[in-house]
């Protein structure tokens, strides 16, 4: 691999850059003076200790997911499914949690390894889905992200409703010793940042240093030909997603024994879908997947007090990340736009 | 007779179907040119809000509609130029609009939610809604009904019928013979998305100003996903894509009535219907058990049954072309 010059580094500011400046002309297209909408957004993630611990509780369940996209997308798989899995890691933990009567040592592990079962499982099923039935993993995965969200509400509304009547809005709170020990009234557990550590390194390593890693990327960069050395697509496929499955899992659990004290109606709420976007933004590099997840999460966190200081809807924050992520997409590689193959008969200009 | 339940339900069916056939006309007609604009849902929620605001701000559907249409157009350029000019991963671009259009949607359109607003205005076909149960089932409704029947019917006969539909239909099947020919593959894809992207656009403002009245947050969320799976279901025809939005449409008015007779059914049995639907139609029309369901019919049926169940994706659907190159990336 060539070494890339110091302007194919640093191109990637520019898109981002305009991503911000678009943001902020909506923001005076309402009115709002844009110093004032991200500094409210700024103080909104940093303002105190409160808010950046919570920045960080809402960045470990998204970075877990993140973390276990790389691998599906490694294997060339459009993963949609995540946010499916997230929710089945958070009702199987909330099984756990609210039907199993054990020591809080027990219980703990046992609400974690429950939730990784449930989302390699439904991961599983849309792998199985796409090798044998030849069902697209993003509608396989999209119909599953359904079926997930309605068993919830199926769940509070019926099964698992509050003894004072149901209110579609979450079950009764977990005992306490079915709760992730929390970093004083912060809604951050220690425990659960250290999962990231272990899942960031452990997939960088398997990525890196393992032949099934190699496999997976073969798999990605070409199935035909991996499947002519002797690579089985249908396994690396189910396996990768599986993978990617029983981390979103752990992030649903997460959810649940941390961030809530309950199962809720909108459980991950889009979490799986903004890691996609967050997987998408690090260019597919585990390394750089937790830094972009943070920004994420500070976007996002700031946006509801953007909305809380001026009444302008918290969609904001979701709009600066996407339109950033679509610009670092299409005009982040500075080569793609310089040198276009195929297109030697015009003069290739750069187009932004 | 033309005032029977079943006559009734029949009607409202078509009428609901309607968008869903729209914008499941546009994204065969994209991709049957070889590009996959996986954006419909985001592109048909900004395009419903945009629709809706420029028509309750123009007092007129028709700016409702064309503001809409541009949306599409809109999204759809940005697909095709990232895919093709820019040659990046045309999911990864659509995805990414999904989730943008919804954001937008949500955004722009906060002013303007759960309010009343101009709205498409009935028009029976006069001597044909007359017509002993077709008449009011088919002929009965507003104009939005029946350009959906007559954009179908003209695409049908463009893509299989007509020379330039043949070109279409190269792009997205073996780019490198069309080039031969003499065809600008990559000026046709660009025009076919376009034309797609603004025909879903039409779509999601026939939600916001016919189907449903009225914009509020998600309000048509997911139905892009249903539209892109069924134009799988279509086997990439229009009709045949018509006659799965219809029976989509079919199948929910179905849970309804069974929801109204069995209200001890939890009412997630029917929330359920339109994703297990989707999955059991994929599998249908492609996995290999179909394939042995078939083999087991008598010999000259199999081919008559295959044609019916199975389908066939165009074969340079997703892949990029470059002119003067053989093979693809």
């Amino acid at each position: 691999m060539k070494r890339a010059s110091l302007l194919q580094r640093g191109w990637v500011i520019v898109p981002i850059l305009v991503a911000l400046v678009i943001t902020a002309l909506l923001l005076l297209a309402f009115k709002v003076s844009p110093v004032e909408g991200f500094g409210a957004m700024i103080r909104g993630a940093f303002g105190d200790m409160s808010k950046t611990l919570s920045v960080t509780a809402f960045w470990v369940p998204m970075t877990l997911a993140a973390v276990g996209l790389v691998v599906s997308f490694t294997a060339g798989l459009w993963n949609i499914g995540v946010e499916g899995q997230i929710v089945m890691g958070a009702i199987a933990a909330s099984w756990l949690a609210l039907k199993l009567d054990v020591p809080r040592g027990l219980l703990i592990p046992l609400e974690m390894l429950a939730a990784m079962a449930a989302g390699a499982i439904w991961a599983g099923i849309v792998a199985v889905l796409k090798t044998r039935g030849k069902v697209h993993e993003i509608f396989g995965g999209l119909a599953f992200n359904n079926l997930a969200i309605i068993f919830t509400n199926y769940l509070i509304s019926g099964p698992w409703q509050p003894p004072e009547g149901g209110t579609f809005r979450g079950t009764s709170p977990f005992p306490d010793k079915a709760l992730l020990p929390l970093l004083g009234d912060s809604r951050l557990s220690p425990i659960s940042v250290v999962m990231v550590i272990v899942a960031v390194v452990g997939v960088f390593l398997i990525l890196r240093g393992t032949a099934w890693g190699l496999k997976l990327k073969a798999l990605g960069k070409n199935p035909d030909s991996a499947f002519l050395l002797g690579v089985s697509s249908e396994r690396e496929t189910i396996l990768a997603l599986m993978l990617c499955g029983a981390l979103a899992g752990l992030g649903g659990a997460v959810r649940v024994t941390s961030w809530f004290d309950s199962l809720r109606q909108s459980i991950s709420g889009g979490i799986g879908y903004l890691a996609l976007l967050v997987v998408m933004l690090s260019a597919f590099r585990v390394a750089i997947v937790p830094f972009v997840s943070f920004f994420f999460s500070a976007v996002l966190n700031g946006s509801i007090t953007l909305q809380l200081r001026t009444q302008l809807h918290s969609a904001l924050g979701g709009i600066l990340t996407g339109v950033m992520v679509l610009l670092v997409l299409l005009f982040g590689d500075i080569r793609t736009l310089r040198i276009l193959p195929g297109q030697r008969r015009k003069k290739a200009v750069p187009d932004e | 007779m033309n005032d029977s339940e079943l006559v009734r339900v029949l009607a409202s069916i078509v009428l609901q179907a309607t968008p869903l056939t729209i914008a499941v006309c546009g994204e065969t007609i994209t991709e049957r040119a070889g590009v996959v604009n996986l954006s419909l849902d985001g592109t048909m929620l900004l395009s419903a809000m945009a629709g809706f605001v420029a028509a309750y701000e123009s007092s007129s559907v028709w700016v409702g509609f064309l503001v809409a249409g541009l949306v599409g157009a809109l999204f759809a350029l940005i697909v095709a130029f990232g895919s093709i000019r820019l040659r990046k991963d045309q999911f990864a671009v659509g995805f990414v609009l999904t989730l943008l259009g919804d954001e937008l949607s949500a955004f722009l359109g906060q002013n303007y939610t759960r309010i009343p607003g101009p709205h498409v205005s009935h028009l029976g076909i006069p001597l044909l809604k007359d017509i002993p149960i077709l008449g009011p089932i088919f002929f009965d409704h507003d104009p939005l009904v029946y350009f959906a029947f007559v954009l179908v019917a003209v695409t049908w006969w463009w893509m299989f019928r007509s020379q330039p539909g043949l070109q279409l239909r190269s792009a997205g099947e073996r780019p490198e013979a069309g080039f031969a020919r003499g065809v600008n593959i990559n000026r046709l894809r660009y025009l076919y998305t376009i034309i797609g992207g603004a025909l879903v656009g039409i779509a999601g403002a026939a939600y916001s100003l016919d189907i449903k009245l009225g914009w509020s947050e998600g309000l048509t969320r997911g139905l892009g996903w249903i539209a892109l799976a069924i134009v799988i279901f279509g086997g990439w025809s229009p009709i045949r894509g018509m006659a799965g939005a219809l029976l989509f449409g079919a199948s929910k008015a179905l849970a309804a009535a069974l929801q109204r007779r069995f209200p001890e059914v939890s009412v997630v049995a029917f929330n359920a219907t339109p994703w297990v639907l989707m999955i059991l139609v994929l599998l249908l029309v492609g996995s290999d058990a179909t394939e042995r369901l078939i083999q087991i019919v008598p010999r000259r049926y199999q081919r008559r049954l295959r044609q019916i169940l199975r389908v066939r994706a165009p074969a340079a659907l997703g892949t990029v072309f470059v002119p003067g190159e053989t093979g693809e990336d």
